[in-house]
């Protein structure tokens, strides 16, 4: 079994691993602020993941979509975030809707199907990181999880925000990274976004008293 | 002189210029002839792109071919006479103290973005692009929708924004997926993404990745297009935000996504053997169909209903697009620029109807005809026109897609006509005692514009009655290119 | 066939086994207290505290059946019969054929069950709840421990202990991801199943807290040495277990004697380091209440699936 993996594929399926971690570890952690530093630390792997294909493969556009990464959503966005919070001065704890161990089972679950999806595809790839195609695509499923088990708004922005992380591993494992073109484009969009929703969490704020999304649940067809 | 650089640039530049200038006496106005220039250029690049065939701009990066330009032409259309619309309407809004002078700089502003990106959106040849317009597109419209901040329109804007974002990813993982295939064939080029050079290679590109990449992308941009189950957005942030916004929104903003999903479809259709792309497509456009109809007949809020009917509509054209072939295509597009005319002319009647009587509650607006009788007719006319009654144009396109289904696909039909059914018993029912009825309404300060109204019901009407032969060619040719 | 070197081999683990893990504990405790600038106790206690109570007399509750006389005898058997199989200084272990990996985890649950009877047998209210606890514990650790074995076992195509073992000695150096999550898991698992700080405290009878402690509550004399002895035993056979699976570089591997001799001090060296890193993570974390073991134990199993996963999607290759 022991065909040699290059050592930089070992690195970036480490990497690949440690994102998927993180992934769990964001589903489980009920703390804001933690919240927000697990996503810097996804953001700083996926950083990292990317500097050593861009290594590997010499492909410069790499490096700039790493140092893109590294800016936008290891620094920038936790830092807006960081800011936010303290601003809205959320509570420190947010609840999620279902007990934690029963969201990891689910987790595992959609890593099980992400993987399942995918393994046919990675065979197909010619890239040496191929394997992580799988769990690009877990990592969007957690973060989508996510989304759907947590209350708060922040929190759901932060699962916006590692699903984009899922996506961009997705784009740099599969195919060393999209045209740049492209990837600026999106850099810009969830820049904006953020920045929207940043105006947005003040907004409902103000008229809520709260960042609870319970609060919003009167547009209804009952 | 280049009518495409035009038609982008005018939007891009009038939309910081109304930022800059702020809300003026004249901003109104410099919104329309921004509007209008834009139409103007559309207008002239689909007579180039009719005389000359398809062509690039910018290198590779824009593509113009019969099929976008239509959608082109319709989009600076409904965006012309929604932007006229919208004058009045927003002024009678501030009047009423539901907005100020620096919300009103903020919608024209990001009126004129929303413009640009739906522009972009179509006529880019990257699909990578073709996603970040889209994304730009609904955060542009995400804080028009909470124009208003009350919480209904915030929670609105929020669901909205974390629907569609969700979506959004889906489709993006969808398009590196695409180029994951793409990039087997092309190699690590920046063409890979460019869907001309896709297009040729369709056959050779990967059937498993591109079956996984359509169905990402189908309910990536199906979550903006309201195909249900991801549908819930739509009839809140229609309902809640201002209602030229609703009128783009439904007019525009879900043909432009459907216009991706199709963009993709063709590629899909080459890859995969079968009838992968078009099953899916259908089975998505009849539970759309389904759901929408059946949620019809519950609804109180005016807005909300017409959003239901917006959905409704998407998934037959879903539908007619998913039998595929040149007929169900050509119905496809009809339908398309029908339901387009006709409800964005509803939403404004809506919203001139609203605004006089001070609600969206339906069972609160009564006899509109006695208030303002233009009002009172268009709103019916309208409604006439979108259940598919003939004459309007929407009849032609119904009955073409459903005589097609009959044929090709006659398990369907019951399924078509049980849910045009009940839509139209749900509809006309609401309707009807809002246009005639006792009513106790009072003047607005400015006068509603309605030409558009009549304006988009002549057209539709028109189409119904007779399609000139040029428009015909025309819609034969998109008709084609879908395949 | 039975070697020379093996049987000899066999033999002298057992020995070993048998006299360093009552080391060990004292080893363990005694780092502990440093890092806890205490006065450390005799690192020889352990051997102090067998001697004495090997030659106490046996009290026995009233309603004491034969079961609980007969505990400690199975479970120091279950123990002694798991470091056997364990190879701690050579794959080459004749009575490896006894027990694979699978086994091994049933052998723990062997013992597992009889200190459990034996605790709810004398019908105090201590004894049940230790008992209950420890099943509790058992129940959620075995599934992780199992599934840490399968991730191992898919890389070596065997689930006996000495095949993984020698696959994973032999291999390149090469970073498995799914190595990391399994070894992380099985630290969570060892701390769990040995009774150690996160989920449980040796040091204290706390009544409410403690889980093993409770259980022994009633067994006095040569009964209370074989526990004792049994529990040092199970630390010993976990750390060997961890240290083979993950770090397996010196074991011997085929009959020679000198390649025997050579990897007693490794064995030593290892066992230190790692009963070093034991008191580090019993100093400092502090011990968590009974309720969120379940979720302590719950990661362990996630990380042990998530593992067996990435090794399936990334490591598999032709």
């Amino acid at each position: 079994m022991n065909v040699a993996i290059p050592f930089s594929a070992q690195l970036i399926n480490l990497f690949a691993s440690v994102i998927l971690l993180l992934g769990f570890a964001m589903l489980a952690q009920r703390r804001v602020l933690q919240l927000i530093n697990l996503f810097a630390l996804q953001g700083l792997t996926l950083c990292l993941s990317t500097v050593v294909a861009a290594v590997t493969t010499g492909q410069s556009h790499l490096y700039w979509s790493a140092a893109l990464t590294l800016v936008l959503k290891a620094i920038l966005l936790p830092w807006i975030l960081h800011r936010l919070v303290r601003r809205l001065q959320v509570k420190g704890e947010v609840e999620s809707l279902i007990n934690i161990p029963t969201t990891m089972l689910v987790g595992i679950g959609l890593v099980i199907i992400a993987f399942n999806v995918a393994l046919p595809i990675s065979q197909l790839s010619h890239t040496i990181t191929r394997g992580t195609l799988g769990i690009a695509l877990a990592t969007v499923m957690l973060a989508f999880l996510m989304m759907i088990t947590r209350q708060k708004a922040i929190t759901q922005v932060v699962g916006f925000l590692a699903m984009e992380n899922g996506l961009f591993l997705a784009a740099t494992s599969a195919t060393y990274g999209m045209p740049m073109v492209v990837e600026l484009g999106i850099a810009l969009d969830v820049l904006v976004g953020v920045i929207i929703l940043g105006v947005f969490f003040f907004q409902i704020r103000d008229q809520f008293d709260s960042l609870d999304i319970r609060h919003m649940e009167r547009l209804k067809d009952s | 002189m280049d009518f495409f650089v035009i038609m982008l640039f005018i939007p891009l530049v009038s939309g910081a210029l109304l930022t800059v200038v702020g809300e003026r006496e004249w901003a109104p106005n410099l919104n329309i002839i921004a509007s209008f220039g834009t139409f103007l250029a559309a207008a002239g690049l689909t007579v180039e792109i009719v005389a000359n065939g398809p062509r690039f701009a910018f290198g590779e990066h824009f593509f113009i071919d019969s099929l976008n330009v239509f959608f082109v032409a319709l989009t600076a259309f409904v965006g012309l006479t929604t932007s006229i619309f919208s004058g009045p309407y927003m002024r009678n809004e501030r009047e009423h103290g539901k907005l100020t002078a620096a919300r009103l700089r903020l919608y024209k502003s990001m009126y004129q973005l929303f413009m640009f990106t739906m522009l972009v959106a179509l006529t880019t040849n990257n699909l990578g692009i073709l996603w970040v317009a889209m994304e730009a597109a609904t955060l542009t419209t995400v804080l028009l929708v909470s124009l208003y901040r009350t919480p209904a329109s915030l929670e609105a804007a929020w669901k909205y924004f974390i629907l569609c974002g969700v979506g959004i990813a889906q489709a993006l993982f969808g398009t590196i997926l695409l180029y994951f295939a793409a990039e087997r064939v092309l190699g690590q080029t920046g063409n890979a993404l460019l869907w001309t050079h896709l297009v040729e290679v369709k056959g050779q590109l990967e059937p498993a990745i591109m079956a996984l990449s359509f169905i990402f992308l189908l309910v990536g941009y199906g979550t903006k297009v309201g195909l249900a189950p991801l549908h819930n957005w739509l009839p809140d942030a229609h309902a809640e935000g201002p209602t030229p916004v609703s009128a783009v929104l439904s007019g525009l903003l879900l043909n432009v996504a459907l216009y991706a999903i199709l963009r993709c479809k063709v590629l899909a259709d080459g890859a995969i053997p079968g009838e992968f792309a078009g099953n899916l497509m259908m089975g998505f456009g009849l539970f759309t169909l389904l759901v929408a109809a059946f949620f019809l007949s519950r609804q109180k809020d005016v807005k909300r209903m017409f959003a239901y009917s917006s959905i409704e509509h998407m998934g037959l054209i879903t539908f007619a697009f998913g039998m595929g072939g040149a007929v169900a295509n050509f119905a496809g597009l009809l339908h398309m620029t029908m339901h387009s005319l006709t409800k964005s002319a509803i939403f404004f009647a809506v919203g001139h109807a609203t605004q006089k009587t001070g609600t969206q509650l339906m069972e609160d607006i009564r006899g509109l005809i006695r208030i303002n009788p233009l009002i009172g007719w268009g709103l019916m006319l309208g409604t006439l026109a979108i259940l598919g009654m003939p004459p309007f144009g929407v009849f032609a396109s119904e009955f073409m897609i459903l005589t097609y289904a009959m044929k090709h696909h006659p398990w369907a039909t019951p399924v078509l006509l049980l849910a045009l059914g009940v839509a139209f018993a749900a509809i006309f029912g609401k309707v009807q005692p809002m246009v005639f009825g006792e009513t106790e309404a009072k003047r607005l300060p400015h006068a509603p514009a309605i030409t558009p109204v009549f304006l988009h019901l002549g057209i539709v009407l028109m189409l119904g009655l007779y399609i000139p032969p040029y428009l015909t060619r025309w819609f034969h040719e998109a008709a084609r290119m879908l395949g | 066939m039975i070697s020379v070197s093996g049987l000899l081999g066999q033999t002298f683990a057992i020995l070993l086994a048998l006299l360093l893990a009552p080391l060990l504990s004292g080893w363990v405790g005694q780092c502990r207290a440093w890092l806890q600038s205490r006065s450390a106790p005799p690192l020889l206690l352990p051997y102090y505290m067998l001697h004495k109570l090997f030659h106490k007399d046996v009290v026995l509750a009233n309603g004491a059946s034969s079961l609980f006389r007969a505990a400690p005898f199975v479970i120091f058997g279950c123990m002694v019969l798991a470091c056997a199989i364990i190879p701690s200084l050579s794959t080459d272990l004749p009575l490896a054929p006894a027990a694979d990996a699978l086994a091994l985890v049933g052998v723990f649950g062997l013992a597992r069950i009889f200190i459990s009877l034996a605790a709810m047998d004398v019908g105090t209210s201590f004894g049940s709840l230790g008992g209950r606890r420890e099943m509790l514990v058992g129940f959620l650790a075995e599934p992780a421990l199992l599934m840490v074995i399968f991730t191992l076992a898919l890389t070596a195509q065997s689930t006996s202990v000495a095949t993984i073992v020698e696959t994973m000695a032999r291999r390149d150096f090469v970073i498995y991801p799914s190595l990391a999550f399994a070894g992380i898991a099985f630290t969570f698992v060892s701390l769990a199943e040995n009774a150690r700080v996160p989920v449980d405290n040796p040091a204290t009878h706390l009544e409410l807290t403690m889980i093993h402690e409770a259980m022994i509550l009633e067994y006095s004399g040569r009964h209370l040495a074989l526990i004792e002895w049994a529990a040092s035993l199970k630390m010993y056979a976990y750390s060997c277990l961890g240290l083979a699976l993950f770090f397996p570089w010196g074991i011997a591997a085929g009959d020679s004697f000198a390649a025997l001799v050579a990897a007693i001090p490794l064995l030593l060296f290892k066992l230190a380091i790692g009963g070093f890193l034991l008191a580090v993570i019993e100093t400092i974390n502090a011990k968590m209440r009974i309720f969120r073991a379940p979720e302590f134990l719950g990661t362990a199993f996630l990380l042990a699936v998530l593992g067996l996963l990435v090794r399936l999607l990334l490591e598999s290759r032709v």
